[in-house]
């Protein structure tokens, strides 16, 4: 292969260096010790300690994460059961159908799954706050999880299933002990990604999310009407390193799996 | 092949699923649908569809579309080429991982970036002034929102063209090549077509979001940009006219899906 001319590697560090400097000038002025993103005073981590000493915004930090884990968690049993189910139906035409179904939530806009589940919830008579964020976060999640499991449920030889019900094994102990131990990159690839998407909403969780309760996304919004507050920047900081974890994990997960999926957009 | 794995299962892993698709995919578009036709008393009227096709309405409609074409280009412009030359670079994929890692920091914190960044005092008003200008606002126009969402939505755009042009046959480019197609002739008439797939998807995934995105334009617009997204959110949590809100939404359902339609890949499983 030729080696890139040096207008293309400019070009990159060009790209680059555009994707990365906001991210980096946050966590830059994340410690100073000036009010502002201009002049940089001096260091400090007064900003880092702002964040810890707030009790409110750790209550706000330890919901999202308490509704990432509990929505991903539901959202990956009921997405692989759902998986396992579709490509169980042997109807074609039924089984497009509710691969169809499964993506509308993919590709609908955020703002009209917010919108439309805000009247769901107001219909039913869910009060609206952490119950109906976490329903929420679960109803989004679940098909991306659908979409990464089968691909390994499809590519799984039906030898394997003949052979352990051939040799007495019972209906639960294929699904237990042959299905799920072949499926689970493609499981642990979709909670990762169930993860992802509830970390990352905001337009949903805004719609739902009433007035008693907060996520990370809908305090940041919030507080940066408000104006430029430096403990944003330090939460930018600490979120910057928890992603960089995360994608690290969900890197070595994909490399094993040899997923192709890469990404996901909400 | 896998619709054997069926008979040796029961049909209970389905029940949560189809329970899911009922209560969060059929019943909320149904409800915007209902509620589209209900004016604030809760009464049946067609009026909401009356007042979408007036000139208030089409004009936000139109600008709306003119950003997200816009906001969609210019993804397309900066994506393509970068997406191109990664897939020539020695550790391709390690590169592509450091694109993605940006789109995974959350979408306010990179928006509240820009608020700094374009600030009347910020780095860039400060390189204007070294170069002589007057600072001047930036923040609130409508081209910082299309700066802001084009930055946003570049690593989406990337991925799927990245992975069209690296499943791509190398040697199709050299065959055009000796047989005396331009750089430029091989790109238009075997490398671009070819990738065709990958700028569908790409497409797909910033012009839907680019019509419906409301926080960027109440943080980084101000009042300059209205999206249908932001309509939206006007309409369901400060009008609370849910039934003006739900109107729009219709609309915006109906644009999704002709973008769906229109981006379509041909190839069948082309997407799982």
């Amino acid at each position: 292969m030729k080696k890139l001319s040096a207008m293309s590697k400019m070009y990159l560090i060009f790209v680059f260096a555009v994707l990365y400097a906001p991210i980096f000038y946050l966590i830059f002025y994340s410690f100073n010790s000036g009010g502002s993103m201009n002049n940089f005073e001096s260091f400090t981590l007064e900003h880092y300690a702002a964040v810890f000493e707030d009790s409110r915004l750790i209550i706000i930090l330890l919901n999202t994460v308490l509704v990432a884990l509990l929505s991903g968690l539901i959202a990956t049993i009921i997405g692989t059961l759902g998986a396992i189910g579709i490509v169980s139906i042997k109807d074609k035409k039924m089984r497009n159908t509710l691969l169809s179904l499964n993506n509308v939530l993919i590709v609908s806009p955020d703002v009209v799954i917010g919108a439309s589940f805000l009247i769901l919830f107001t219909m039913i008579g869910v009060k609206l706050g952490f119950a109906s964020v976490l329903v929420s976060h679960v109803a989004f999640s679940v098909p991306i999880v659908v979409l990464m499991v089968l691909p390994k449920l499809l590519e799984m030889n039906t030898s394997l299933i003949d052979a352990a019900r051939d040799l007495g094994a019972t209906k639960r102990d294929v699904l237990m002990r042959v299905i799920l131990p072949y499926i689970s990159p493609g499981i642990f690839a979709g909670f990762f990604m169930a993860l992802t998407y509830s970390l990352d909403d905001f337009a949903v969780t805004f719609f739902v999310t009433g007035n008693g309760f907060s996520t990370l996304s809908v305090e940041i919004y919030s507080m940066a009407r408000a104006g430029i507050s430096l403990t944003i920047n330090a939460i930018s900081g600490l979120v910057f390193a928890v992603t960089v974890l995360i994608v690290i994990g969900y890197y070595f997960i994909n490399k094993r799996s040899k997923s192709v999926a890469t990404g996901g957009h909400r | 092949m896998g619709t054997k794995i069926m008979n040796k299962t029961a049909k209970g892993p389905l029940i949560p699923y189809i329970f899911w698709i009922l209560l969060f995919v059929i019943a909320p578009i149904a409800l915007i649908v209902y509620y589209s036709v209900l004016d604030l008393n809760g009464n049946f009227t067609l009026t909401n569809y009356a007042k979408f096709f007036t000139p208030v309405y089409l004009k936000m409609t139109l600008s709306s579309f003119w950003y997200a074409f816009l906001i969609t280009l210019f993804t397309l412009l900066f994506a393509y080429p970068t997406a191109y030359l990664l897939t020539k670079t020695k550790h391709k994929q390690l590169w592509l991982m450091l694109i993605i890692i940006p789109s995974w920091i959350n979408l306010l914190l990179k928006t509240y970036a820009f608020i700094g960044i374009f600030g009347l005092y910020g780095p860039i008003n400060a390189m204007i002034e070294v170069f002589g200008f007057n600072p001047k606002q930036i923040l609130f126009t409508d081209f910082s929102f299309v700066f802001v969402s084009v930055y946003i939505f570049i690593p989406f755009m990337i991925i799927p063209i990245f992975n069209s042009l690296d499943k791509m046959n190398p040697s199709l480019i050299y065959a055009a090549r000796d047989l005396g197609a331009s750089s430029w002739t091989t790109f238009r008439r075997v490398i671009f077509p070819l990738t065709i797939d990958g700028v569908k998807s790409g497409i797909q995934v910033t012009f839907i979001p680019a019509l419906s995105l409301f926080m960027i334009t109440r943080l980084i617009a101000g009042n300059q940009v209205i999206t249908l997204g932001t309509a939206i959110e006007q309409q369901f949590l400060v009008s609370q006219n849910w039934g003006m809100g739900s109107t729009i939404a219709v609309f915006l359902i109906l644009f999704m899906v002709l973008t769906m339609l229109f981006t379509r890949q041909k190839s069948k499983g082309g997407r799982v």
